[in-house]
């Protein structure tokens, strides 16, 4: 099998393997076992404990938190089986990775790609060391699922371009250090008319404002964009590649709303645990209602084949040099299966399901009720199931368009 | 599609090569034409003996490549994509027992005759028309078997029969104490009632416990690849006949409710590869067997279920011809959708492996 490893791969393995159990025992605080990474989190941040700061710089200055990207910008420099051993033992010793956000997801793979030198070394290391948060400048009001009808217009002012407009479902804007922005440097081409750039959030003109959801939550925001003076040097690739540069980072983003780790932490404990918890069973530990675990059961096997999926769309990519053509579904199957689960936790735990605050719910309970309804959400942002289904057909089963 | 390796590209594309060229649909037709109840062509399979296919789980020592699951189920599926009618299967699962559960001398005896295609053998366990091992009622007493088994796969033409009895599995030849009776079912492929009075039964003693179950396991993975095969080959068809019908002055193509309705299935056929290549590599590894094969026939029967219906609503009216090859599809995807599992049976097993 191409698959088995020849006997000296093997021993360089093992002996990797020890590096990183070893990095695990001398870096990682017992009090973080088994919690979440907060800054990877759709919430937002809450207030970094001097043992997740400890823990994020540890893993940043490894730069494993990032174990493919390049050693010289600050990544890990691994191969992919090294990365997977670090992914283990991390889950293994309940440690978490402190190096996330959309930096990480789809920015930082996107520069490598496309950004020059000079913004590599600028923007990436601190990428890979958890120190910047970067939030993502593409939809306005009217460039929705049509991203490309956005109108914030960036116009030619000599050195730097003056930015006015406004973006919208903005995640985590109001946390942003930096924002990576689709805008329009020429009116007269919808597609060849965007650039793609770079800018702080702290410039003199930027405002945001957070819109609250029917989760009660705040996780997007609005942005408003008035005279915002953004440096040439900020522009990444050249004038009007932004949308091909915009759609390549789409790419990104759907792979790790998917099928990504993010995504297997969200379902947390499997259904069927949770079911056993809060409804009846019978003497032999089964499910006493037949139909509840006959659903159960339908939604665990094609869960599996999911992330058996996901586990494929990544060894093909590797194999082909390029994307697999099965990573186009993965975002469509991964965020309709995972409301999906939440819809059936409801079921499993009835009104208990449903609460909205209060004592008497656990916090488990209460966050599963936002879970679910922040959830709706996925199967909307980072291109809808509808614009799933469109690329699909036309790139990959070469179903042509109306004629 | 899994990463293979070199051997094992080779073998799909051997495998994918011939049954285009040399077994597609229309053999299929010559063999129903027929109304032979063996329903295969016996040529056919001593050419895909000769070509090493039956021997692809085998051990080399008996005479088989010992190339694995994976690569038994490469060839399973390109063959599952032209329904080719074929005892392979049938007897790459009755191999499986033997390597799990014979004795030396079975193994020496059987194997190398099953590699070489000389003797065709079967996997006879369901005594009613609903998959059931925990309800098997033949026994046997002084190596004399007693029991009728239903709806035998590729029964006819079989040398051997690996049979399951209250006891364990047993090996029965063809021969005295032996009758079959034909069922013709939907997909007009080899299938028959099995009676078995006083035929001379030899236990397969390895295994242990859980000899049946593995050997249905591999059973449930194996047809799961065919069924993969088939899948395919009908989303194929249907992608290419909408790319070519017009209506409305349009190819239908361009219709965006059939180009999300094709997105759907695109997706659900990725997800029934992956359980199916998981299902084989898991019996490779002999790791988490039981639930890899239990996904994979499940969402086989899924999958081809949707799939096969869908086939026939996109083609319209011609999809109900007999011309049109996509009913023999629908036909054979039922029959296989009951064997070894129904979709809610699978469901329950899922649910008591993973002790809910």
């Amino acid at each position: 099998m191409a698959t088995q490893l020849e006997p000296d791969a093997r021993a360089d393995e093992n002996a990797f393997r020890t590096e990183v159990q070893e990095f695990i025992a001398a870096n990682f605080p017992e009090e973080l076992k088994n919690r979440g990474n907060a800054l990877a989190g759709v919430e937002g941040p809450s207030k970094e404990t001097p043992a997740q700061k400890a823990w994020r710089e540890a893993v940043g200055e490894r730069g494993w938190g990032t174990p493919t990207w390049p050693k010289q910008y600050g990544g890990g420099g691994l191969n992919k089986a090294e990365a997977r051993i670090v992914e283990q033992e991390f889950a293994k010793a309940g440690a978490y990775n402190p190096i996330g956000g959309m930096g990480v997801m789809m920015f930082g793979p996107t520069l490598l790609e496309y950004g020059s030198e000079e913004q590599k070394q600028e923007h990436i290391p601190p990428i890979c060391r958890g120190e910047i948060r970067w939030c993502q400048g593409y939809s306005e009001p009217n460039a929705g699922s049509d991203l490309a009808n956005l109108q914030t217009f960036a116009e030619d002012k000599g050195d730097h371009y003056l930015v006015n407009g406004q973006k919208t479902w903005t995640s985590g804007g109001q946390w942003a250090d930096k924002c990576f922005a689709i805008v329009r440097t020429d009116k007269s081409d919808k597609h060849k008319g965007i650039s793609f750039m770079l800018i702080d959030m702290d410039t003199p003109g930027v405002e945001v404002r957070p819109i609250t959801m029917i989760s009660g939550m705040s996780p997007f925001c609005e942005t408003f964009f008035t005279d915002v003076k953004v440096p040439k040097e900020n522009l990444v690739g050249e004038e009007g590649q932004g949308w091909t540069i915009g759609k390549r980072l789409l790419q990104h983003e759907r792979t790790n709303l998917s099928g990504g780790g993010s995504m297997a932490r969200m379902m947390g404990a499997s259904l069927s645990n949770i079911a056993k918890k809060y409804c009846e069973t019978n003497e032999d530990g089964s499910l006493a209602d037949p139909i509840l675990r006959d659903k159960i059961a339908n939604f665990e096997i094609r869960w599996s084949s999911f992330l058996l999926t996901a586990r494929r769309a990544v060894d093909e990519s590797k194999a082909q040099g390029g994307v697999s053509e099965i990573s186009s579904v993965l975002k469509k199957v991964g965020t309709t299966l995972g409301q999906e689960r939440a819809e059936l936790l409801i079921e499993i735990r009835g009104l208990q399901g449903l609460g909205w605050e209060g004592d008497e719910f656990s916090d488990s309970e209460l966050e599963s009720v936002r879970g679910w309804l922040f959830g709706k959400a996925t199967t909307i942002y980072g291109g809808s199931t509808e614009i799933q289904n469109n690329i699909i057909a036309k790139r990959v089963l070469g179903m042509l368009d109306h004629q | 599609m899994a990463v293979l390796n070199e051997e094992q590209e080779m073998l799909r594309d051997m495998a994918r090569d011939w049954a285009k060229n040399e077994s597609p649909v229309a053999e299929f037709r010559k063999v129903r034409t027929s109304g032979e109840p063996q329903a295969y062509n016996a040529d056919a399979y001593a050419t895909m003996a000769q070509m090493g296919w039956a021997g692809v789980i085998i051990p080399e020592e008996h005479g088989g490549s010992d190339f694995g699951f994976m690569s038994a189920g490469l060839v399973i599926e390109e063959l599952g994509k032209t329904l080719t009618a074929s005892p392979l299967i049938a007897t790459t699962i009755a191999a499986s027992a033997i390597i799990l559960g014979g004795s030396d001398e079975q193994k020496a005896k059987w194997l190398p005759k099953l590699a070489s295609g000389e003797a065709v053998a079967t996997l006879a366990v369901d005594e009613s028309a609903r998959h059931d091992p925990s309800s098997i009622e033949t026994s046997v007493s002084g190596g004399k078997m007693t029991g009728k088994k239903a709806f035998v796969h590729e029964a006819h033409g079989a040398d051997l029969f690996v049979v399951a009895a209250k006891d364990g599995l047993y090996l029965v030849e063809n021969g005295d104490g032996v009758s079959l009776t034909t069922r013709k079912l939907t997909d007009q492929r080899n299938h028959a009632d099995i009676a078995f009075d006083g035929a001379a039964a030899e236990k397969l003693e390895g295994g242990g416990d859980s000899l049946l179950e593995d050997v249905l396991d591999r059973a449930r993975v194996l047809t799961a690849a065919e069924m993969l095969g088939m899948a395919q080959a009908v989303f194929d068809t249907t992608l290419d006949y909408l790319k070519q019908r017009v209506q409305f002055s349009q190819v239908l193509a361009t219709f965006q409710a059939l180009q999300h309705r094709m997105a759907d299935l695109f997706a659900d056929l990725a997800q029934m590869r992956s359980a199916v290549e998981g299902g084989l590599q898991a019996i490779d590894s002999g790791f988490g067997v039981g639930q890899a094969a239990t996904v994979a026939k499940a969402e086989a029967n899924r999958v081809l279920h949707l799939i096969s219906n869908q086939g026939i609503q996109l083609h319209g009216g011609i999809g109900m011809t007999d011309e049109y090859d996509v009913g023999f599809y629908l036909k054979r995807a039922r029959v296989l959708e009951s064997s070894w599992g129904s979709s809610s049976y699978l469901r329950d097993r899922f649910a008591r492996l993973s002790k809910y």
